[in-house]
């Protein structure tokens, strides 16, 4: 069946955490090397997350990275509760950020984030309330 | 060209060990901006950079990174050395400035990022 389901886990992701911050991505490039997905797929796969990971470190309390894995793609939703985006439109163009200084410091905030994820994915949607939080929901097909 | 001759090239030190000193590295790319490095960099780049945070050593092993090169002296934290050695990046350290260090790397035929074609693994 295509659409079998080879692999899903679940991972938390701690809001404020800057030193764990990464170890979700790592933890899923591990898996799909494991798994034998392709190099190229694999890259695009953990820069994702790991963008998507960053953004819930900064940005909200907490969040939850699902990764599933079939025959044909890769999932990857990541849900979180924080702040939301204000103008998901404003957020999704290269360039646009509201990242602090702090944020700056570590090499990030530049505004690609949102628009390095979407680039990476064959498949993306983002929803977002404000004061509640955000979803993500990527997929990268595996040919 | 090998992290050897770019060791030799920039006069640095290996501050966290590479398994093999003669891994072949086809490209590279100067950058503080760790978002730029994901959009931009292509796999088995040499990345040279000015900050030495714990996220330089993230970001190079989700960009497949293949050794970094810390320029103008600054020494990482033990945080960050700890995490390259547990993620199997070698680290240079060269006093050069990033300009400096690029421009010698350059010249002697080390392509940039946009020159040169990915990586054929996978």
């Amino acid at each position: 069946m295509a659409d079998e389901l080879l692999f899903e886990k679940s991972f938390n992701i701690s809001g404020g955490d800057f030193v764990n911050a990464g170890e979700v991505a790592s933890k899923v490039k591990k898996i799909l090397q494991d798994l034998g997905v392709s190099n190229k797929v694999i890259r695009r796969a953990t820069i994702a997350t790991y963008e998507a990971e960053m953004n819930v470190v900064w940005y909200a309390r907490e969040g939850t990275l699902i990764l599933a894995v079939t025959p044909e793609a890769l999932r990857i939703k990541v849900t979180d509760e924080g702040n939301g985006i204000e103008n998901v439109d404003l957020a999704m163009q290269e360039g646009y950020s509201t990242a602090s200084e702090e944020i700056r410091e570590m090499g990030f905030g530049a505004g690609m984030g949102l628009p390095n994820i979407k680039k990476n994915s064959d498949e993306f949607y983002i929803a977002s309330i404000v004061g509640q939080g955000t979803v993500l929901d990527i997929t990268i097909r595996r040919q | 060209m090998t992290l050897q001759e770019i060791k030799e090239i920039l006069s640095a030190q290996v501050i966290v060990a590479a398994r093999d000193l003669q891994v072949n590295i086809k490209m590279a790319c100067g950058c503080d901006l760790m978002s730029d490095v994901l959009a931009f960099t292509k796999e088995e780049s040499l990345l040279l950079t000015g900050l030495t945070n714990l996220q330089v050593v993230r970001t190079a092993e989700m960009a497949n990174v293949i050794a970094v090169v810390f320029v103008r002296g600054k020494e990482p934290d033990r945080e960050t050395i700890a995490l390259a050695m547990e993620k199997n990046i070698p680290v240079l350290l060269t006093d050069l400035p990033m300009y400096e260090a690029c421009g010698r790397l350059y010249r002697h035929g080390l392509p940039g990022c946009s020159e040169t074609e990915e990586g054929t693994t996978g």
